[in-house]
């Protein structure tokens, strides 16, 4: 690193390496038996040039091929955006927990044996449910260093399980299934069977749904899968700073409902998406981006932050081989008060969203969802009565998160780096055949 | 720094005498170039190099995986492939019977988009993103290109040795439009296969597009509900894709006793004017090649013919289980994976009626074109619209919002009942499965019309 550093410096003012080194194991299943297991063995090197004040960048998969990454770093440069930040000159950050030695320990037998577990679970309660899945270990290394003196290096540890279940009768088809992730090893598979085989147990029966608007409740995947995106892009300071984001000069107003509060926390020991530092090397913190229902700020990465002249969130993440760019590191949609019970208790027609599919498709700038129900229950007299099928939910999520009827007790993390409660909407579009 | 073919030639000798059922090997070098534009500023400009490779095992029905992207210690990654293969496996190992090939694939690259300088892409980009900017009422805009050049070897231990090589070009391009807090957004998504050229021709699309998206700030929200409708070549594309396409993917299939009976060959699916196929064979599409990643030669293949079922995709597994014919769908999108079975260019086969013949007796319906995204669960489907007009009294009426289209994939087949005569192919498709995006495909069709087809709204 240092060398590539240095070999840099000779043609452009600063420099910033970033690279990467990741194994990952997963056991996969398939029809309900172990079908592959692999072995993941990457490295990456990036390299970020400043030349004349602007940005060059490449990345390879090499990281001897030195010469080749700076010459293309370089060319780039000739033409990249003007570069209004300057590299983090940070070198200590408070200490985040997110490695644990014991996840590369776990062996091929105990991962495949947890996965065997769930599955004959499940088949015991539906033997016509077909399960596929994977059970996941991976460790990686990252290290970042720039010409300006910043130095950064963590190793996270994230294991994973998750597990999906199918079930067809003629043209019928049921989805259902859950995930759980940790930096630790997660050797007990009973809350993801609790939830798959309760899922099965509310799907039992067959719902109709009229076409109306209607109390609507979404589960935490609900929330995920319906909500989630739009919103975490309306945080995005490249959005606020473009004009695009519908909340980019409402800072400091009340937007949404009282009751509503989203941080990202990056600080949680031991979960996938906490770490010291983003992947340009600026200290990670806990930062709430909606307090009680007032928009309190915005996500920056160092090049944004600059342009919108504030300072950086900590949040330039990488994804894909990209450059920094600002994204969430934990979204938090901190829970309530009314338990899922409750909730349900208290509607006479409605709707629970598990899986709510295509959400993201429509106009998500503008807030707009619109999906079909892959896993959804009707309601009646405040008692879940069966599946519904064939129910488009749609609306906009600033209309509804104006006006949240009750925010759950029962917070849950979906998908590793998002933890939210179910979410209760009284007056929500609903149209079925 | 080191030579694919060397490395392979040397590995080709090592697997053929493992104690495994199967063994094969993928070793891969690509070079690629990006830049972007968010707003008035160009954002990124990148330029990558990766070079990797993996080993996959077989062994009495389980398989193992190892990949990476050192070359050194190779023996060791098979050894590993084949220790996990042995733990998997418990059954017998069943592939489907494929020629030995030993094959060097010369692509015949028109105008190589890797050769071409970045300052000349970048002129093209600026014009681009300078039409959307001459639009008023325009927010912002969001305009990416990208490309790619890979050379790939692909060795078995029957004594296959292939290698292949494509340039791929993306381009895509965001109009977005914004009043009193309200965003709209319109785009294109584009691509080509060995030849830059076609990526020269977009200044009138881009136009359009980005009045479209000020356009649509004024248009109404339609009322949700089941309309008659019909789709453009690019959304039908999407549709026949996204609805059937992942259905015919004979992995979902091949295990489950209860989809094999839905999907029984013959059974109909569709009136006898459907007929779908998924052909790699045709040359210079985005989803073309001459071999996929076990090494079967690709062939033009027939899923749906006059409305009935004739075929599907598969993996030489896929096609061993079910007593078929391996069809070449083994793909995966880089070395990092293993292959799974996906499609490569999808479409519906044109017939003989003119679009205005299609609207003519359409009393109220919607008009969809270009789309935004789409996805399946494989009883039902979800795509949406890029941009869409009311039909009324069988003719295009005012434009509506974007709406987002659902359904089940039996009924809605079943409900199209006219197929018209331009087909036409989206080569700006990528397509996502098994963590695996996006794999270059292409889809397309003629316009169809779909009866009693749930449209999402207020």
């Amino acid at each position: 690193m240092e060398e590539i550093l240095a070999r840099a410096k000779k043609y452009v003012q600063e420099a910033e390496v970033y690279t990467t080194s990741t194994v990952e194991t997963p056991v996969h299943f398939e029809t309900n038996r172990l079908k592959n297991i692999q072995s993941k063995q990457s490295t990456s090197v990036a390299l970020r040039v400043i030349k004349n004040g602007r940005i060059g960048y490449a990345t390879s998969s090499q990281i001897e091929n030195i010469d080749e990454l700076i010459e293309n770093a370089v060319a780039t440069a000739e033409f990249g955006a003007k570069a209004e930040f300057e590299f983090s000159t940070r070198q200590r950050f408070s200490p985040v927990e997110i490695y644990d030695p014991a996840v590369s320990k776990v062996s091929l037998e105990t991962m495949t044996k947890l996965g065997e577990q769930i599955i004959s679970a499940v088949i015991k309660h539906s033997p016509d449910v077909l399960c596929e899945g994977s059970i996941d270990k991976m460790v990686g290394e990252i290290t970042i260093a720039n010409t300006r003196g910043g130095r950064a290096h963590f190793r996270k540890s994230i294991f994973g399980m998750g597990i999906e279940g199918q079930r067809v009768r003629g043209t019928d088809m049921l989805f259902i299934g859950d995930n759980t992730s940790s930096c630790h090893p997660v050797l007990d598979a009973g809350v993801i069977i609790k939830t798959i085989i309760e899922q099965l147990e509310l799907a039992k029966n067959p719902a109709t749904i009229n076409s109306k608007k209607m109390p609507v409740i979404f589960t935490p995947e609900g929330v995920t899968s319906a909500l989630v995106m739009p919103l975490m892009s309306a945080f995005n300071g490249k959005n606020v700073l473009e004009g695009a984001s519908p909340i980019g000069k409402k800072s400091g107003e009340q937007v949404f409902d009282k009751q509503l509060t989203v941080n990202d926390d990056p600080t949680i020991p031991f979960r996938p998406g906490s770490q010291p530092c983003d992947d340009e090397g600026v200290p990670c913190q806990k930062h709430s981006f909606i307090e009680e229902g007032v928009v309190t700020g915005f996500l920056y990465d160092l090049q944004t932050a600059a342009k919108a002249k504030t300072k950086s969130t900590g949040n330039g993440n990488r994804g894909g081989g990209s450059m920094p760019s600002p994204s969430w590191h934990a979204f938090v949609l901190e829970s309530g008060q009314t338990s899922f019970v409750e909730m349900v208790r208290d509607i006479k027609e409605g709707l629970v969203v598990e899986q709510l599919m295509g959400a993201g498709q429509g106009n998500f700038l503008g807030g707009d969802f619109s999906g079909n129900v892959l896993l959804g229950y009707k309601i009646e007299n405040g008692q879940i009565v069966g599946r519904v099928k064939d129910t488009m939910v749609s609306g906009n999520i600033y209309q509804l998160l104006k006006n949240i009827t009750a925010i759950g007790s029962d917070s849950k993390w979906v998908g590793g780096s998002l933890s939210t409660p179910s979410l209760c909407f009284h007056d929500v579009s609903v149209s079925s055949r | 720094m080191f030579d694919l073919n060397v490395i392979a030639q040397e590995l080709a000798a090592y697997i053929k005498k493992q104690n495994a059922d199967y063994l094969e090997a993928h070793l891969e070098e690509s070079q690629t170039s990006n830049l972007s534009y968010r707003g008035k500023n160009l954002e990124q400009v990148g330029k990558s190099n990766s070079a990797g490779g993996n080993v996959r095992a077989m062994v009495k029905g389980g398989w193992g995986f190892v990949s990476f992207n050192r070359f050194d210690h190779l023996k060791e990654k098979v050894g590993q492939a084949i220790e996990q293969a042995r733990f998997v496996g418990k059954e017998t190992s069943q592939l489907a019977e494929i020629p030995t090939i030993v094959d060097a694939v010369i692509p015949k690259i028109k105008e190589d988009p890797t050769a071409i300088p970045l300052s000349e892409k970048k002129r093209l980009l600026d014009e681009y993103n300078e039409t959307i900017w001459e639009t008023k009422g325009i927010q912002t805009s969001n305009v990416g290109y990208g490309d790619s050049h890979k050379k790939s070897v692909f060795i078995n231990s029957q004594g296959s040795f292939i290698s292949q090589e494509r340039a791929d070009s993306v381009m895509r391009a965001i109009a977005i439009a914004a009043k009193d807090g309200d965003v709209q957004q319109s785009g294109i998504s584009v691509g080509s296969r060995d030849d830059y050229s076609p990526m020269r021709k977009f200044h009138g699309e881009i136009k359009q597009l980005a009045r479209k998206s000020v356009e649509m700030l004024s248009a109404p929200t339609i009322k949700g509900g089941p309309y008659t409708v019909v789709l453009d070549p690019i959304l039908s594309g999407v549709f026949v894709h996204e609805a059937f396409g992942h259905l015919s993917e004979s992995d979902f299939v091949y295990e489950n006793q209860q989809l094999r009976e839905l999907m029984t060959l013959g059974k109909t699916f569709g009136r006898p004017i459907l007929n779908i196929v998924d052909s790699a064979a045709i040359p210079g599409l985005r989803g073309s090649f001459k071999y996929d990643d076990e090494g079967t030669l690709s062939v033009k293949n027939y899923l749906i013919k006059d409305g009935k079922l004739v075929g599907r995709l598969h993996s030489r597994e896929t096609a061993a289980k079910m007593g078929e014919k391996p069809s070449g769908n083994a793909r995966a999108i880089n070395y990092r994976f293993a292959p799974i079975v996906r499609m490569t260019n999808t479409y519906i086969e044109p017939r003989d009626i003119k679009f205005e013949e299609m609207i003519a007796d359409i009393k109220e319906g919607v008009y969809c074109k270009n789309w935004y995204g789409g996805t399946t669960s494989m009883e039902m489907f979800t795509f949406s619209s890029g941009e869409t007009y009311m039909i009324r009294n069988g003719k295009i009426a005012e434009m509506v919002r974007p709406v987002m289209l659902s359904g089940n994939v039996f009924t809605t087949l079943m409900s199209i009942d006219a197929i018209g005569n331009d087909l036409d192919m989206n080569q700006g498709g990528g397509c996502g499965k098994g963590g695996q995006s996006p794999l270059p495909v292409s889809n397309g069709s003629p316009h169809i019309r779909i009866q009693n087809c749930l449209v999402g709204g207020k």
